[in-house]
């Protein structure tokens, strides 16, 4: 099907981008790859008045050092993140995760931002940016602010942007010390959305693991840190047996949906068992 | 309308599109380009794919005012007209089409990925293609076509005895 009309803004700075979604009217949208929002605006289950496309927003694309952290920009396509020597650096997780996103030809137009901002709880990005305490950098007309990953997701396809701003970049701090990172997916067939989904980050100090922290994708409506399974692995042995006890705690406090790919039950074990062989990859065991 | 220049297998464009126009529906209604088609309307089959600015997209999910000032490649523009691509003779010869509906968004989907990798393992193919259904091959000679073409644009012999084996 073919979108109903809309008027077309397109930007070239932020500044300009925020006063077209101010000028817009009732209803806009921003417009990042359109890996989502074409495929519902097609199917007419969105009809903005207006589009603001961000795609020559050029500030807002790539990848920078700034301190203790690098800086991703919203923008980023899922490609230009898969070659980011930064990314590749300090946060090889996301590159992990991302080279699961869907097909090259989308991940040649959709952005790490977008998917963020999009918050789909099947969507492999989300856990990622909460394992790894990214900060999301908002702008709007009156400035900016910047919220925590915990806060960023609200509820279903709900972030904390407000009407009016944009995500403007992600900022991952840098881990110290040595960290080894997995992200274990399962679905079925080629380029679908994961069912369930788990990031791991893992610092070794010899043969004990010294810290984890788990993301969890597609168990709740928001992505959700394993705190149990964190807590179990803090000081563990690095064998096979002390990660699949802690593994086994992965489902405690979770509230997957029930749809037809799985039942929730069957969701709460599955994640039991990717976390196991997440954290085992993730140790380098 | 919004007034958008484009090239398109070579040539340049000029022409005013509506902004809830896709690429798709502007190259094959405006353009007469039918060679590129239409398969779902879910961005999942990848019939569609062209390469805008040498990168496969799904031209389904890419508006046409997008592709104002950049470069479009459809099948039509591989090959010089009466010749074949490289990638579109390996698909031809290793029976890596049936009905051929998809064949024309596997072919641009198969070119970028050897671009990026130039001796793909059968794995990296399977991944590099994941983007693009056939209901009629069950992938295998697909596979075959792909290898061989790679094998062919990097100027080398065909790397998998797979390959080889295929014709009969
Ligand atoms: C066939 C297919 C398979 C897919 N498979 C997967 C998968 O396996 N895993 C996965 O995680 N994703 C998958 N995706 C989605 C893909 O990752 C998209 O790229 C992503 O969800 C949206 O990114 P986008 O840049 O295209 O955003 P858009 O589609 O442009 O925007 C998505 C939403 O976010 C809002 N938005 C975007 N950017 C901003 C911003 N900077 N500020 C404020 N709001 C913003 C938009 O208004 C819109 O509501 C798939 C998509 C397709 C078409
Ligand atoms: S027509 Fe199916 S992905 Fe474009
Ligand atoms: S040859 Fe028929 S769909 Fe691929």
């Amino acid at each position: 099907m073919i979108p109903a009309a809309f008027a077309y803004a397109r930007p070239t700075t932020i500044d300009e981008a925020l006063q077209a979604v101010a000028d817009g009217g009732e209803d806009v949208k921003i417009m990042a790859g359109g890996q989502s929002l074409i495929p519902v605006m097609r199917l007419r289950l969105a009809a903005p008045e207006t589009v603001v496309d961000l795609t020559r927003v050029a500030e807002m694309r790539g990848v920078r050092e700034e301190g203790d952290a690098i800086v991703i920009g919203a923008m980023t396509t899922h490609s230009d993140v898969l070659s980011d020597p930064l990314i590749a650096q300090w946060a090889p997780l996301i590159a992990d995760a991302t080279e699961t996103v869907a097909d090259r030809q989308v991940r040649h137009r959709g952005t790490f931002g977008g998917a963020l901002a999009h918050a789909d709880p099947a969507g492999d990005l989300p856990a990622v940016a909460l394992a790894l305490d990214a900060e999301f950098v908002i702008a709007g007309l009156n400035g900016r602010r910047t919220v925590g990953a915990a806060e960023f997701f609200v509820d279903y396809l709900t972030t904390a942007l407000e009407e009016g701003e944009l995500l403007v970049e992600i900022r991952v701090p840098k881990l110290q010390g040595t960290w080894g990172m997995h992200y274990e997916k399962f679905n079925r067939v080629a380029q679908a959305w994961s069912i369930v989904a788990v990031a791991a980050a893992v610092r070794r100090e010899g043969g004990v693991i010294a810290e984890a922290r788990i993301g969890l994708t597609n168990m709740g409506p928001v992505p959700l840190r394993a705190s149990g399974v964190e807590a179990a692995l803090a000081g563990a042995e690095a064998t096979a047996e002390a990660i699949a006890a802690a593994a086994d705690r992965a489902a405690e406090g979770t509230s997957p949906s029930s749809d037809l790919n799985a039942q929730a039950d069957y969701r709460q074990h599955l994640v039991t068992v990717l976390t196991r062989r997440a954290v085992t990859a993730a140790a380098g065991l | 309308m919004t007034e958008i220049n484009v090239r398109v297998d070579g040539v340049a464009y000029a022409d005013a599109v509506e902004p809830r126009t896709l690429l798709v529906h502007y190259l094959r209604e405006q353009l007469g380009k039918v060679g590129t088609v239409v398969g779902c309307d879910t961005s999942n089959c990848g019939a569609c794919t062209v390469h805008l600015d040498g990168e496969a997209v799904k031209s389904c999910t890419v508006l046409a005012v997008q592709a104002d000032g950049c470069e479009v490649t459809t099948i039509e523009g591989i090959a010089p007209q009466g010749s074949l691509h490289p990638m579109q003779k390996a698909f031809h010869e290793m029976h890596g089409l049936q009905c051929g509906f998809c064949t024309p968004g596997m072919i641009m989907a198969s070119i970028d990925l050897v671009n990026d990798n130039p001796n793909p393992t059968d794995d990296e193919v399977r991944e590099g293609i994941e983007g693009n259904l056939c209901r009629c091959t069950g992938y295998q000679n697909i596979v075959r076509a792909v290898q061989q073409a790679a094998a062919e644009m990097s100027g080398g012999a065909p790397t998998s005895s797979e390959t080889l084996g295929a014709q009969s």
